[in-house]
């Protein structure tokens, strides 16, 4: 199953604190370089961009050349599917059964 | 909570399991986009792009049509009576062809230095819209709720 493929690439790019917060950097503000994104770790410029390789694989990083330069971009999509198809399923049971509790509760009343 | 501001460049990007040509008709044609788009009825015809919420109406310019591989649009938020008043931003969608039935869709979302209200309402929704398009091409239904 692609989907099943997908899901795991992203949740493993996310078992990971340093990628988590190379997208918290994205998140306030994205179309950085890798050169500004290196400033903010701790780290190598190769290690950010092996961790960068694991982001774009997952599809939770997009990058987009402008001149010279790579910027990279945040794209929440892949963590939205994982919700439609993971926390949407289990909260609608439970919305469900709380929808079926008030109905309950008006017929006696 | 960060504060942030929001950006007048945004990316966005989803693979799917379509051919470019469905996705296109998926993007161009109101009997699809209704069912992903907040329920808006868009249609593509010439050099206008016509929305449709409601009974709200509004239409805005095609910049570059090359079917099924690339559509470039201007965008004014005219289902919100402070946003349709900003500046008109841009929207490009580029469709690419995988190995294996496979489609990339990436959606830019730029200009929108004049526009810093519908930035921040859109940065939420082009997740929402490309996540509902996936599914409804890949499954034949909307996604619930």
């Amino acid at each position: 199953m692609l989907r099943d493929m997908d899901d795991d690439k992203v949740f493993k790019a996310l078992a990971d604190p340093t990628r988590r917060h190379l997208l918290d950097r994205l998140f306030e503000r994205d179309g950085r370089t890798l050169t500004e994104l290196e400033s903010e770790l701790e780290m190598t410029r190769f290690g950010v961009m092996k961790h960068l390789r694991v982001l774009e694989d997952a599809g939770l990083v997009v990058t987009r050349r402008e001149g010279r330069e790579k910027l990279h971009f945040l794209n929440p999509v892949p963590i939205r599917l994982i919700h439609d198809r993971w926390i949407d399923k289990y909260t609608e049971h439970r919305v469900a059964a709380l929808a079926d509790l008030k109905h309950e509760l008006e017929e006696s009343a | 909570m960060t504060t942030l501001t929001a950006q007048t460049t945004q990316v966005y990007n989803v693979f799917i399991r379509a051919t470019p040509e469905q996705i296109w008709d998926a993007i161009t044609k109101s009997e699809f986009t209704q069912q992903y788009f907040y329920g808006a009825r868009i249609d593509v015809r010439g050099d206008r792009r016509f929305s449709a919420i409601g009974e709200l109406e509004w239409d805005d310019e095609v910049l570059e049509s090359d079917p099924p591989r690339k559509l470039v649009h201007g965008w004014v938020s005219g289902y919100d009576s402070d946003m349709a008043a900003e500046e008109a931003s841009r929207v490009t969608w580029e469709i690419e062809a995988q190995d294996g039935g496979i489609t990339k869709l990436t959606v830019v979302h730029d200009q929108l230095e004049g526009a810093p209200k519908t930035a921040e309402n859109v940065a939420g929704g082009w997740m929402y819209i490309l996540s509902g398009l996936k599914t409804l091409l890949e499954t034949g239904k909307p996604l619930a709720g």
